[in-house]
């Protein structure tokens, strides 16, 4: 998992659009000395932000113009990459099965959200130890989560057919069937993140005032009430903090599937995302031109969504 | 994230590469100055033949105490990454393993060293390695790489569940007839045992049947599974399967067919001969295994493959690197290699060694089977019509589509993705 910026710095850069008024302006040449010392401050993570992502874009941007040689030399090829992104039926299957990696990773929200409003009930015992158990998949490295899944899935021997036979359901061969297999995959991928967005939902329904829930109490407000009414709207911006990381990291899903499904599985186009896609054209089928144009163009995708969440923010996020 | 990350490590790669062979450079020169030693770089992916090599490498050294040889064990899913990255990096191994897939792509793009003008020179007989392996290493004329070893296709069976179905062992009498009757007389649901493993697998099952049945997966740069005989090699697995005598693909994908054949639950499996060594770590296939030739089709047929040592275009050393490529393409080399029981060498006459280090399995057959071996198919761009291949024959090999529609899909998009490496 990449560093992501804290909840708080998120809420305090929303809070910060909304203000549109700026403070009148001090000594200028004080300012510039201190403009001085903040730039060398940030120095040290804009360079590597630079070296590492802004340079590898805008060379990734270079060559999904160019056709990749395999040992070095590239050559012009103008559209004819985003050409062949656009004809290539696996593209259409892959962001079909993204957008659906999408769509099971924004239902992670609304289970952190109940399991987080419980976990702040007055009166529960052993919260850091539920804490610690919904977090610690989130912590564990992807590939092994996957291995471990992928045992759990076996269609032979696994646990989860296993339990279903005591409850007589047949079971069946969950990531190997294309009818199941994404889900299946989305099903472990909603168990490895709830932890993380749990601690942000935590956090930020801790940050509530209390009071509002007392006064709502006098004036004789239930509990789904309380729930619906102070809860849910005070925590809107770790919402919506959570939803705009959770839909990044949804549509670049990755190390999961590239894990869980092996070559010969028969429903491995039926799991591919774009990213593994990606890779495969990349690094497996020496095409680097059209991956480079389709990592381009998920880039595009992302930065879309991302724009429309912020822009709609406004109707139903409340800064306190 | 994932993206972002995949970025980075392809930018940092070769930089992280660059630093290495910083290092390695700054060793060799010194080495040079000092000893005048010459340190050359070899490039491999198997952990098992580490041991091996150190062996070879020491006899070599021993032989050649001007250059000394340092080995870079990368593990094969990220090896041909790795080593292409290298190459644009100028930080390749002088000497690295090749095999058949990436032969051709590697030979246009230069990143290996012709080895003619040396074979002549010194006049190295070639032709002690099997003639199919010289021919998958070489390209346009030119031969690119040293066979090392080799590696074939057998009939692995389970003597136990042969005799409980009063079956008679397979031998060269066996056609797929034979191979048809016996995994129906063995398949016991009850039990949960497949007569045998129809894997959708290329090298092991079905390159197999296809030039059995008299077909072939590429020819002058077309695809062959459009042709009606190969159709045939395909369906000979896909109607076991139909026919429950086999697990599916999706069961398979779970559980593979070794898995399978080494918990004993079906009673044949087509499988390498590198696999001998691993099986016979197994009690009871030490006991109940052995493993004949392949039955016959239209006619016989085994697909044959093995790794070979290649210079790469870049190295600083060529002469250095090719006293050692000729040396692992020696008897001697062959012989230590042998003796590790890893992987059959590719040098005639030192397979013996290999054959009686497990008696209980009559691995003879495998060297027998190089009279009509066929070499792994390859082209430029192999791996994406490879890759094509699960895609479009996962649905018959799990049972659902016919295996016709699906060969001739394949077919045409192989031959679309052929037109493109052009």
């Amino acid at each position: 998992m990449a560093v992501f910026p804290s909840t708080a710095a998120a809420q305090s850069a929303g809070r910060a659009q909304q203000r549109r008024s700026s403070s009148p302006p001090r000594n200028t040449k004080r300012r510039s000395r201190s403009q001085r010392a903040a730039y060398l401050f940030i120095a040290p993570i804009a360079l590597g932000f630079l070296v590492f992502y802004i340079w590898p874009l805008l060379q990734t941007f270079w060559f999904s113009f160019t056709s990749f040689g395999a040992f070095g030399g590239n050559t012009w090829v103008g559209g004819g990459n985003y050409e062949r992104v656009v004809r290539d039926v696996t593209v259409g299957q892959a962001l079909v099965n993204t957008l659906l990696y999408m769509a099971m990773g924004l239902m992670t929200l609304p289970v952190a959200i109940v399991l987080a409003d419980l976990m702040n009930r007055r009166g529960l015992r052993g919260v850091p130890v539920y804490r610690a158990l919904y977090f610690m998949p989130f912590i564990t490295m992807p590939a092994a989560v996957g291995l471990v899944w992928n045992w759990l899935y076996n269609g032979d021997f696994g646990m989860v057919n296993e339990v279903l036979s005591w409850i007589g359901v047949d079971g069946r061969y969950w990531i190997s069937d294309p009818s199941t297999a994404v889900y299946a995959i989305g099903a472990v991928m909603i168990w490895s993140h709830i932890g993380y967005y749990l601690i942000i939902f935590i956090a930020g329904i801790k940050a509530i005032p209390r009071d509002y829930y007392e006064a709502a109490e006098i004036d004789g407000a239930g509990p789904v009430r309380r729930f619906f009414r102070i809860t849910l709207p005070l925590l809107s911006p770790s919402i919506f903090f959570a939803s705009v990381i959770c839909v990044i990291n949804s549509l670049q899903q990755f190390d999961l599937i590239f894990v869980m499904m092996s070559p010969e599985n028969p429903a491995l186009g039926d799991t591919q995302s774009i990213v593994t896609l990606f890779f495969k054209w990349a690094f497996a089928e020496n095409a680097q031109g059209p991956a480079a144009a389709l990592a381009f163009l998920l880039m595009l995708l992302i930065a879309a969504l991302t724009y429309l969440q912020f822009r709609f923010q406004k109707r139903w996020v409340h800064y306190g | 994230m994932r993206r972002r990350t995949l970025l980075a490590g392809a930018l940092a790669a070769p930089v992280a590469a660059t630093t290495a062979t910083g290092c390695t450079n700054g060793g060799s020169s010194s080495g040079t100055s000092g000893g005048g030693r010459t340190t050359i770089s070899y490039g491999m992916w198997d952990p098992l033949q580490v041991a091996g090599m150190k062996k070879i490498i020491k006899a070599f050294e021993a032989d050649h105490p001007d250059v000394s040889v340092e080995i870079q064990v990368t593990p094969f899913t990220s090896y041909w990454t790795t080593l292409k990255t290298g190459m644009r990096g100028g930080a390749a191994p002088d000497v690295f393993w090749m095999n058949a897939v990436n032969l051709q792509l590697y030979a246009e793009g230069g990143a290996l060293r012709p080895l003619d003008e040396f074979i002549e020179r010194d006049g190295f007989d070639m032709g002690v390695h099997p003639e199919e392996l010289l021919r998958m290493y070489t390209y346009k004329g030119t031969r690119y790489a040293m066979p090392k070893d080799f590696d074939t296709i057998g009939l692995w069976y389970n003597k136990e569940l042969f005799d409980k179905a009063g079956i008679k062992y397979p031998d060269e009498s066996w056609t797929w007839e034979t191979v048809r009757d016996a995994a129906a007389e063995m398949t016991d649901p009850r039990r949960g045992v497949h007569g045998i493993a129809a894997e959708m697998s290329r090298q092991y099952t079905y390159y197999n049947t296809i030039a059995q049945a008299g077909g072939y997966v590429i020819r002058d740069g077309k695809s062959g599974f459009g042709d009606p005989r190969s159709i045939d090699g395909l369906r000979f697995w896909t109607d076991l399967i139909d026919k429950g005598h086999s697990p599916s693909q999706s069961a398979m994908t779970d559980t593979r067919g070794r898995q399978l054949y080494l918990s004993e639950k079906v009673a044949m499996n087509y499988d390498l001969s590198a696999m001998a060594s691993q099986l016979y770590a197994a009690p009871a296939i030490k006991d109940h295994g052995s493993v004949a030739v392949l039955p016959e089709g239209r006619r016989r047929a085994t697909t044959i493959h093995g790794l070979a040592a290649a210079i790469s275009g870049k190295s600083e050393h060529p002469e250095a690197a090719w006293k050692f490529v000729k040396f692992l393409g020696s008897r001697k080399a062959a012989e230590i290699q042998a003796r590790e029981g890893v992987t059959i060498s590719s040098y005639a006459g030192t397979q013996d060694t290999w054959v009686k280090s497990m008696p209980e399995f009559d691995l003879q057959v495998f060297i027998d089977m190089l009279d009509y071996a066929v070499p792994y198919p390859a082209s430029k761009g192999t791996a994406v019509w490879e890759n094509l291949q699960p895609q479009l024959l996962g649905g018959p090999f799990s049972g659902k589509g016919g295996i016709e529609g699906a060969a001739r899909t394949l077919a045409r998009q192989m031959d679309l993705a052929l037109e493109q490496e052009k």
